[in-house]
């Protein structure tokens, strides 16, 4: 009880920091408009192609917005050494690390699900059609961003170049979460409901969110720490 | 001893490859469908075992390392993803010979490709990020963290995509399909040159390593410096 409390604390401590200075949705958000612009200049939209990898699309635009979101998870306490605050403090390791995951997700899920109109009219897509698949979908594939995202954050943020090596480190790791988010998502703006054909890449979704955060929530004390 | 014990993996090492060049060249003749490329698989899988089995190592001392803290363990475990991430260049490299000979083009997305290739940008982050930290024991304990979790990463990576077709052959060894589907003797050549380089392997981490514990030596010897 007292540990969820101490997740609970953290996870609402970081989302009234985001929303007093917006600083990373705001900058997210833009981006991932910018990456939607960008993409409608890599080809010519037509809407059968468009609905063929209509999960790539939006999967690339947020695989690239979320990094901006994620990468100052951990950054944004190291001025006035609030991260040696927060480690000092009885707070264990793991709830300090889910606790920014709670906060990253919601962030997250707030961008996903802003872009998804914008997307949907840029590239005349009809998305609601399936929209609770859809949504469970997001939900478990941001989580999958979310907990290897954070834990990257946590491990690379005291190093120089911190903002260049997360890219790197973090893209190839986050593949079969996208794979599958990008399979059915894909699937699901056609119209396809989830069912026994592709059912496997949401227990694949599944099961990398319980891989990853069991491995994470054990090994980021001694990330954090030592 | 270790000098000693060096030279002799060393010289093993050359005769084995000296021998398996001999027979695999001049002695085995071309194969019936795939004609003379088919001596690049007894390069490609050797190379692919090697490097696979280094991984598995590589995240076996990472463990020991954040089991016991002891350095010699990490500077092993880099030294062996060192060496394994060069052996799995030379995989990708001859894979995609045979590829251009056979399949007609130098790369294709196919799953077995795409995780190899996955498998190289983790560990190419794992060495990245070794170079960026300066302090030995945080470089131990952050690069041994992400070793485990870029090996445990590459067992998904390697489910999911066996859900996808696969252009790459199947499984042709006896020990994993029974007999039958190889010729006997391209089987041995294989299995020879599996031995030759996992010798050329252990030689490469030996030398690695030495190379490491001088730069530590090294570094001691400059920290005394700057204290006097």
């Amino acid at each position: 009880m007292h540990y969820l409390r101490s997740v609970v604390t953290i996870a609402l401590k970081d989302l009234r920091s985001e929303f007093r200075s917006k600083e990373s949705i705001n900058a997210s958000l833009s981006f991932a408009m910018v990456v939607l612009l960008l993409l409608s200049f890599a080809f010519d939209p037509s809407a059968e192609q468009v609905r063929d990898f209509s999960g790539g699309l939006l999967w690339l635009v947020f695989a690239f917005a979320s990094t901006l979101i994620l990468n100052r998870s951990f950054a944004r306490e190291l001025g006035n050494d609030c991260l040696d605050a927060l480690l000092a403090s009885p707070l264990p390791s793991s709830a300090l690390f889910l606790g920014k995951c709670a906060a990253n997700w919601v962030l997250l899920m707030g961008l996903e699900l802003a872009c998804l109109p914008v997307f949907g009219i840029f590239y005349n897509i009809t998305w609601w059609t399936q929209f609770p698949g859809l949504l469970l979908v997001i939900a478990c594939a941001t989580w999958s961003l979310t907990i290897i995202g954070t834990m990257f954050s946590a491990l690379t943020v005291n190093l120089r170049l911190r903002e260049l090596m997360l890219p790197i480190l973090v893209y190839p790791m986050m593949i079969p979460a996208l794979l599958g988010a990008i399979q059915l998502t894909t699937d699901l703006m056609a119209g396809k409901p989830i069912a026994a054909d592709n059912e496997l890449w949401l227990r694949l979704l599944i099961g990398f969110d319980i891989i990853f955060t069991a491995l994470s929530t054990a090994l980021v004390d001694t990330v954090l720490v030592g | 001893m270790r000098e000693k014990l060096l030279y002799a993996v060393a010289l093993i090492a050359g005769i084995l490859l000296a021998r398996n060049l001999y027979v695999i060249l001049l002695k085995l003749p071309d194969e019936a469908r795939q004609d003379a490329i088919w001596r690049i698989f007894t390069f490609h899988l050797p190379a692919a075992i090697a490097s696979g089995s280094g991984f598995f190592l590589a995240l076996v001392f990472s463990g020991a390392y954040l089991a016991w803290r002891n350095l010699k363990w990490d500077a092993l475990a880099a030294s062996i993803t060192e060496v394994s991430f060069a052996l799995a260049i030379v995989t990708l490299v001859t894979g995609s010979i045979w590829a251009r000979i056979i399949w007609g083009v130098w790369w294709a997305w196919d799953p077995r490709l795409t995780s190899y290739f996955i498998c190289l940008l983790i560990y190419a982050g794992y060495l990245m990020l070794r170079r960026v930290i300066d302090e030995p024991t945080t470089r131990a304990r952050l690069s041994a963290v992400l070793s485990i979790f870029g090996f445990v990463d590459l067992i998904v990576v390697w489910k999911s995509i066996e859900w996808w077709k696969t252009l790459h052959p199947g499984p042709v060894l006896s020990i994993r399909t029974g007999g039958g589907r190889i010729d006997p003797n391209m089987e041995s050549a294989a299995w020879w040159n599996v031995l030759a380089f996992v010798m050329l392997a252990i030689l490469l981490v030996a030398m690695r390593m030495r190379q490491e514990e001088t730069r530590r030596e090294i570094d001691a010897l400059r920290r005394v410096v700057h204290t006097v």
